[in-house]
Parts: structure tokens; C-alpha cells; sequence
């Protein structure tokens, strides 16, 4: 079932792919065109249309118009032959919970048509690929969250697919489990073609070759995440750490300084040009007590907050 | 068979959630002995005789069942399972199966004990006992079907709520221990329009009167009906649910 990667093929194109629910507009024509052996990453906040995404992608929803194609198979006219050849790893931890780890991966070989013997072999390799082959007879209820996480994964494998949805697979984990998920999905790279939405900036600079950064169901940015940044290069980001800093002192800067961001010890100033005096001088008669200014490189949250006004993690 | 995989799986599922399996098998022994007791107490030689209740005691049985297995689809539905085994290669037809199969071994099951429990409180059964055992059977596969729909539609929560309303449906309009026709109008209509009271009548027509097919005909086919319907109804929501 594996198969030779073409960099220069596309697994996964979009056209106009829109999905309404009512009045709302969930995906609003999106066009995407991905290819084979790439990572790519949907990043957006909650509601930007990421999972409704993956959902019309899998022929679990109708798009309202437009329409999609993965590896040539289109969506709307031939959904079985997009399921033989992708699986997905939901946001929720989709796994039968009365069923040991072992168990769960022969339920999603044997629905997909695979050998006992087919199987037995992947299942082997993925619970150790994925650290759980010492507790593979247990049942999965009794697992942490980062394991069952793991386990999901695992199972959207089981069949070698040759195109994969992850969907938020980090979501809600602690900070090392994530990174053990990072690991996993790093050794597929460019083994699989992978569509991978977050809401975690890290997690798509971390691992994806390019990122559509999506928002109110369209695409707003599209590059790699050096080209993203770079698109915001001539932009400068000042770090303020400050005390005794009122709201209305950040209300006040805002007039002047359009993108300005309250952070936990202080705020962050974006702009083209930014006059250190200007600021000082603006904040100091307000009584704010300045402990450190430093520039810094912009981020991709950075680039989130210039194109669409507000933060991912709203 | 792909979709034997999945019906494991839901098998699996349900005997290893013990104190559920323990109430599906121990009601419908409980309340045989309960009304064969109070029947007993009563002197009642009509209604609450092991012979008559046996059928009735069945069908109440299966309407726990069908609150059952519509949780266990429902948990599926929210915990992202069922959307995971929907991207499968699958068809509605291999859902509706996976999920419906596993119970019939508990609607046998069931059946066999409150035959076996009315054996030894005295059951008399004049007629064919696979006949009665066929038209109740029927009734489990049909409350199974119902299950998958309430399964499909509601959450957990809902069908819980849903599930005890069926249930005292099945209790007030079944005619398991008191006599419909007695009651007579609109509570004999609704009854009557419903499967379970059929069931009932033609596994009692069978076992206390000692009727043939012939004699249960009306009966048998309407539960029938409503089996058929519900399978359908459930393989059309299913369906549904693949391509939201």
C-alpha cells in the first residue's frame, strides 16, 4: 500500500470549497492545492472553519458549492474511492474505549479491508512506533490523554493511507505530550501526505512545510512559515515589560501605535516604525514603571494578529 | 464483512460493561418473579399468571434493551468514534448491521430466561413455543432498530430521557399486566397502533390458547412492519450522517 512520493503531483485540491450552515458561512471558497509528501497545516482559532474543512475533505459533509479532490479522486463523485486512500485522526480522541489498544487497531484494519495477518504486522509496528506496545493488552479507558492521543493517531496508520487528516492532534495536551506527538509525526514526513489543522502557532512552525492560515473561513496567508514571517519582515515588533500599566494607557498607545497587544507581563508593539523615546516618553508620565524594551523577530502570531486584527487564541 | 470487524467490536463493547448487561438480564427475571408473586398474592388467574406474563415480561425486557444499545451508539456519535468509522469504506447498510447484531444473542437470551424462569414458576404453554419464540424475537430485533434511531438523533443525555418514555410507553400501552381491551379507547387505539402490544398478544394467543401462524398472522406481520420500517428509517439516518 505504500507508495512513491511526487513532489510535483497534488494529493489534495480545493476549488471554491464552501460549506454553510444556515446563515453562516463556515468555509468560504477556499482554493488549496497541496502535494504529495507535503505537511500541510490549516492554523486558525477555534471557528475558523479548519475542522469543517477536513470534514467536507473526508466526504463527512456536502460542500454547499465548490468541491475538492484528493489524489484526482473527487469528493463529491467518487467518496468511497477518497476513503480507500486517506483516513483521519478526529480532534476528539476517537477510540472505542472498552477495547485494549491492540483491539482498536484491528477494528480500523478490519473495516478497511485488511488481512488478519496485514493487520497483526501494523499494528505491531505502529504500538511501537507510537511507545505503546508494553500496554497493548490494556484497556484504553485506563490510558492518559497523551496516550490515547498516540493510540489515535496510530489507528488513522493502520491502513498505510496514502493521505492523512490530523485534526487539532495536539489539542488540550500538556506541553510534553505535545511534543511527543510532534516526534510521530515528524518521522512521517514526506512519507505521507498530510493535512494537519492547530490552533497552536508552535505546532504549525514546528512541523509543517507550508501553512494556509485560515480565518472566517478564508484563507488569509499561504507560504511557508519563513515566507509568512518574511511577508511581515519590514514590520518590527517592540517587547515592553512593564508595572502599573492602566488599560486606558494601552487604549491611549493605540492611537499611535495601531497593533498594540497586552501581554502578561506587559504589552508588544507592532508597527514599521517604532520610536523607543516615542514610547517611553508616551508611558512614563502615565505612571507605568518600565522594567525592559527589547526588539524582536515577528512571529507567526505576529502575522495572525496583523492580517486579521485579532489573536489565535481568542 | 468488513463490517463483522465493527459488530465485534460493539459485541465487545456491550458484554464488557457488566452492570449493564446484569440489568438487561436480571429486570425482565426480576419484575417475572415480582408479578408472579404479586399475581399470587392477588389470587389474579388471569393476567399475572406465569403463562401470561412471560410474553409481556419479554417484551419489557427489550425496552430496556433498546435504551441500551441507542446509549452505546449515541456514546459512539459524541465521542467522534462513530465519525471515525464513517470515513471507512463502509456502506449505511454495514452500519446499521455492525450495530444491530450483537444484540440478538441478548434478545435470545432474554427470551430463553423469562421461558425458562416461567418454566419453573409454572409456565403452561399449550401452542408451538418457537412460534411465540419467533413473534417475540421479532419484537427484540424491532426495539434494537428503534435503539439505532434514538442513537442516531439523540445524546446520551436525550436518550436516557427518551429511553424512560418508551418504556413507560411499553408498561402503560403494552398490555403486559392489564388488559388493553378492558381499558378500551384512545389508550386501546395508541396501544393497538403500536408494535408491542402484538407482540405480546400473539406470543400469549400461542401459549395460552395454543394458536397456529394462521392465528397470529395480523400480529407477527405487524411487528414485522414496524422492523422493517425502523431498519430502514435507521439505515436512511445512517446515511445521513455519512454525508452531512
Amino acid at each position: 500500500m505504500s507508495y512513491g512520493t511526487n513532489y510535483n503531483r497534488f494529493a489534495i485540491q480545493t476549488f471554491s470549497l464552501s460549506r454553510k450552515f444556515g446563515d453562516l458561512v463556515a468555509v468560504d471558497g477556499i482554493d488549496l492545492s497541496i502535494k504529495e509528501g507535503e505537511l500541510f497545516s490549516l492554523l486558525g482559532p477555534n471557528g475558523a472553519g479548519k475542522t469543517t474543512a477536513i470534514k467536507m475533505l473526508c466526504c463527512l459533509l456536502r460542500p454547499s458549492s465548490g468541491t475538492a479532490t484528493v489524489l484526482g479522486r473527487d469528493i463529491h463523485e467518487d467518496p468511497m474511492a477518497v476513503k480507500q486512500i486517506m483516513d483521519v485522526s478526529p480532534q476528539e480522541t476517537a477510540i472505542a474505549e472498552h477495547l485494549n489498544a491492540w483491539e482498536n487497531l484491528r477494528l480500523i484494519g478490519g473495516i478497511r479491508g485488511l488481512t488478519k495477518e496485514e493487520v497483526k504486522k501494523r499494528s505491531e509496528e505502529l504500538l511501537e512506533m507510537v511507545g505503546l506496545a508494553k500496554r497493548a493488552k490494556e484497556q484504553v479507558r485506563k490510558f492518559s490523554g497523551g496516550m490515547k492521543r498516540r493510540l489515535s493517531i496510530a489507528m488513522a496508520l493502520v491502513s498505510d493511507p496514502q493521505v492523512l487528516f490530523l485534526d487539532e492532534p495536539t489539542l488540550g495536551l500538556d506541553p510534553q505530550s505535545r511534543r511527543g506527538i510532534w516526534e510521530h509525526i515528524v518521522e512521517l514526513k514526506g512519507k505521507k501526505t498530510i493535512l494537519l489543522t492547530t490552533h497552536y502557532l508552535e505546532e504549525a512552525d514546528a512541523l509543517a512545510d507550508r501553512i494556509a492560515i485560515i480565518d472566517e473561513g478564508k484563507i488569509v496567508a499561504l507560504g511557508t512559515p519563513q515566507e509568512l514571517k518574511d511577508s511581515i519582515s519590514d514590520m518590527q515588533v517592540m517587547v515592553v515589560k512593564a508595572k502599573n500599566l492602566p488599560p486606558d494607557a494601552i487604549e491611549g498607545l493605540k492611537e499611535i501605535y495601531p497593533e498594540v497587544k497586552a501581554t502578561e507581563d506587559g504589552i508588544e508593539i507592532r508597527a514599521k516604525e517604532l520610536s523607543f523615546y516615542e514610547i517611553v516618553d508616551y508611558l512614563r508620565p502615565r505612571g507605568v514603571v518600565i522594567q525592559s524594551m527589547s526588539l524582536k523577530q515577528p512571529t507567526l502570531d505576529d502575522i495572525f494578529l496583523h492580517l486579521t486584527g485579532k489573536e489565535l487564541r481568542e | 464483512m468488513r463490517f463483522a470487524e465493527l459488530a465485534i467490536r460493539n459485541f465487545k463493547e456491550m458484554w464488557r460493561d457488566p452492570i449493564s448487561i446484569g440489568l438487561e438480564i436480571g429486570i425482565p427475571a426480576g419484575f417475572l418473579v415480582i408479578f408472579w408473586a404479586l399475581g399470587r398474592s392477588l389470587g389474579d388467574e388471569s393476567f399475572l399468571t406465569p403463562t401470561m406474563l412471560v410474553p409481556g415480561i419479554a417484551v419489557f425486557g427489550f425496552a430496556f434493551l433498546l435504551m441500551f444499545s441507542a446509549v452505546v451508539l449515541a456514546r459512539d456519535r459524541e465521542s467522534a468514534l462513530l465519525s471515525r468509522l464513517l470515513v471507512a469504506p463502509l456502506k449505511p447498510r454495514d452500519f446499521i448491521f455492525s450495530y444491530s447484531l450483537p444484540y440478538i444473542p441478548l434478545v435470545i437470551l432474554q427470551i430463553l430466561l423469562c421461558f425458562g424462569m416461567g418454566a419453573l414458576l409454572g409456565l403452561e404453554a399449550l401452542g408451538n413455543a418457537g412460534l411465540a419464540f419467533l413473534i417475540l424475537l421479532v419484537m427484540g430485533i424491532c426495539c434494537v432498530e428503534l435503539g439505532m434511531i434514538l442513537g442516531l438523533l439523540f445524546n446520551v443525555n436525550q436518550v436516557s430521557g427518551v429511553g424512560s418514555v418508551i418504556i413507560t410507553l411499553v408498561a402503560l400501552l403494552g398490555g403486559i399486566w392489564i388488559d388493553l381491551g378492558a381499558i378500551g379507547g384512545v389508550f386501546y387505539r395508541i396501544g393497538n397502533a403500536l408494535p408491542f402490544v402484538h407482540a405480546i398478544n400473539g406470543a400469549r394467543a400461542v401459549m395460552v390458547y395454543g394458536a397456529g401462524f394462521s392465528g397470529i398472522a395480523t400480529d407477527f406481520y405487524w411487528v414485522l412492519g414496524y422492523t422493517l420500517v425502523f431498519f430502514a428509517l435507521g439505515t436512511f439516518l445512517f446515511r445521513r450522517r455519512m454525508v452531512g
